[in-house]
């Protein structure tokens, strides 16, 4: 099964780390993703920009350009991963660990339903 | 209590800091009292934290303990004193409501810009608004404030303690401002913040980590700043502007402290992730299509950014920029580094030509020198030149700047004895 994986936390707080803070949390991440990208079965991992940089667009006649993110949460979605894991435990446990490297924040496990291969269609 | 525990709650308490002294100032108005506040709140959090585990929202947390204990001083005062004043203690008929209701963002925005712009108090000279932004609104301490200005301790403890109580003589309506009074104090809160940057970024030598700190300081204000208002284009490029100066911090000082200059810089040590977010919120700004002074400076400075060497660089389009700002923001220093743009474009005659007129308003100005040195100099006006970074010199304010000059004349001399060298010196 392809899952994805989450990255939730408070990004006022990470934000205030250091960049040795930052570094560091990132390395161990690296070090957790690296069994499964060693043989193919972590597809992406990425981090994204503060949702200060976000913009939100939703429908309407002309459709509602708004900055910021879509919702205002005490957790913001910082990052992902997509990954293949055998079994549900196997994905349990890859989040474990991804969530230990900090003592706050969640990892939260969605399989991934439907991926469209590209390059398929049109 | 393990260390990298203590480091969290160290980096979520002075993240919350901005946000939780500002509701706090709200509920007392009174600045020692609520951080006096604070400082209970963050004890308490050191203790309890680690075996309770963080709070989901660590503002929220510190607000509420915050707010108990300040309360309880002001009855136990009154007790011994004189009857509760209501007027002190405001807003407490709502402790019902559930406190995460009441504390998102949009509650914490008008407290935080209140906050700020106290500290902006128009009879404050601006290193005492950015000495007591940095100790009330960041947290830092005396010493670390001290050790960035190059003053003493004790020094740097009266003026932040002049500056408060100037500050709490002054009245600031404690009420919601309204759109007009809001974008108005945004204005003068940016500026600060812009001038705390300043601080850390013009200035180098032995401090230079202190000096770094200042600038992150900034960014970390300017970041808070435009999450509480999301839609404000300047305030989305006054971030982009400091991201993309920021970004050269690497290079901009050799192993000796030595100012590197924008054309020798090693562009590869530019930070591409900081240069990369800059323009994704220029891009954002842009869509309003309410042209500021910022988004301007920014997009210059995004100009340079995008150029992967000095030649790439798009002189005409700074150029352009330039005449913009030269528009919104009419100044003697803009039409300066205007002309640093109208030498690379049309040589140095016609930059000279350009400066000139602004010699009576910048005429205690160390980069007017520099950059009337630096044309005088490609023209071969070897004597000129000489007079102008003789001038650059004595009004230097920094060790590197002073150097870096000295450095300029050195190769004058080399130059004047081995014949006209036509290289660029323009300090840019």
């Amino acid at each position: 099964m392809r899952y994805a994986f989450l990255c939730y936390d408070n990004e006022t707080v990470v934000g205030a780390w250091t960049k040795e803070q930052d570094a560091a949390v990132m390395e161990k991440h690296f070090a957790t993703q690296r069994p499964l990208e060693a043989d193919g079965r972590l597809k992406a991992s990425l981090r994204l920009m503060p949702t200060t940089a976000a913009t939100t667009v939703r429908p309407g006649e002309e459709s509602l350009v708004v900055d910021g993110p879509f919702a205002e949460t005490k957790e913001q979605l910082l990052g992902f991963w997509l990954a293949d894991c055998e079994t549900y435990d196997d994905a349990l446990e890859f989040a474990r660990k991804l969530a230990n490297v900090k003592s706050h924040g969640a990892i939260e496990i969605r399989p991934v339903h439907y991926e469209h291969e590209i390059g398929q269609t049109g | 209590m393990t260390t990298t525990t203590l480091d969290w709650i160290d980096k979520a308490l002075s993240g919350a800091r901005p946000q939780a002294m500002a509701a706090l100032l709200r509920y007392f108005r009174d600045l020692d009292t609520a951080e006096e506040a604070f400082q209970e709140a963050c004890l308490r959090a050191i203790k309890a934290w680690p075996d309770k585990g963080p709070p989901r929202d660590p503002v929220a947390w510190l607000i509420f303990v915050g707010r108990n204990f300040g309360v309880d001083q002001i009855r136990k005062t009154a007790r011994q004193t004189e009857l509760p004043d209501d007027d002190r203690i405001s807003d407490l008929d709502d402790v019902e409501t559930p406190m995460a209701e009441r504390l998102d963002d949009q509650h914490y925005r008008d407290d935080v810009l209140r906050l700020l712009f106290i500290c902006c108090h128009p009879d404050l000279p601006s290193t005492q608004q950015i000495a007591l932004a940095l100790r009330i609104v960041s947290g830092l301490t005396v010493k670390e404030i001290a050790r960035a200005f190059l003053v003493s301790e004790a020094a740097m403890e009266q003026r932040i303690t002049r500056a408060k109580r100037k500050v709490g003589a002054g009245s600031v309506e404690f009420g919601a401002p309204d759109a007009v009074e809001r974008l108005a104090r945004l204005r003068t809160v940016s500026a600060m913040i812009y001038l705390v940057f300043n601080e850390g970024y013009s200035a180098s030598g032995g401090e230079a980590h202190i000096r770094a700190s200042l600038c992150e300081e900034a960014i970390r204000l300017a970041r808070l700043l435009l999450r509480l208002f999301p839609a404000e284009p300047e305030v989305m490029g006054l971030n982009a502007l400091m991201f993309f100066q920021h970004s050269r911090r690497r290079a901009r000082l050799d192993a000796d402290g030595q100012i590197v200059l924008l054309d020798d810089q090693d562009r590869t040590l530019w930070d591409r992730e900081l240069i990369a977010e800059g323009f994704a919120l220029l891009d954002k700004a842009f869509r309003h299509r309410r042209a500021g002074s910022y988004q301007i400076q920014a997009a210059i400075a995004g100009e340079h950014a995008r150029a992967k060497t000095p030649e790439d660089t798009d002189w005409s389009t700074i150029d352009g920029l330039y005449a913009v700002l030269e528009q919104v923001q009419p100044s003697p220093v803009v039409s300066l580094n205007r002309a640093v743009a109208i030498s690379k474009l049309r040589g140095p005659e016609e930059a000279l030509a350009y400066v000139e007129p602004l010699a009576d308003k910048l005429s205690g100005y160390f980069h007017f020198y520099g950059v009337r040195g630096g044309l005088l100099k490609q023209l071969g006006r070897v004597e000129e030149a000489r007079e102008a970074f003789d001038r650059a010199i004595a009004l230097a304010s920094t060790p590197a700047e002073a150097a870096h000059i000295r450095m300029e004349l050195d190769r004058l001399d080399a130059d004047g004895s081995a014949g006209k060298d036509a290289r660029s010196a323009a300090v840019g």
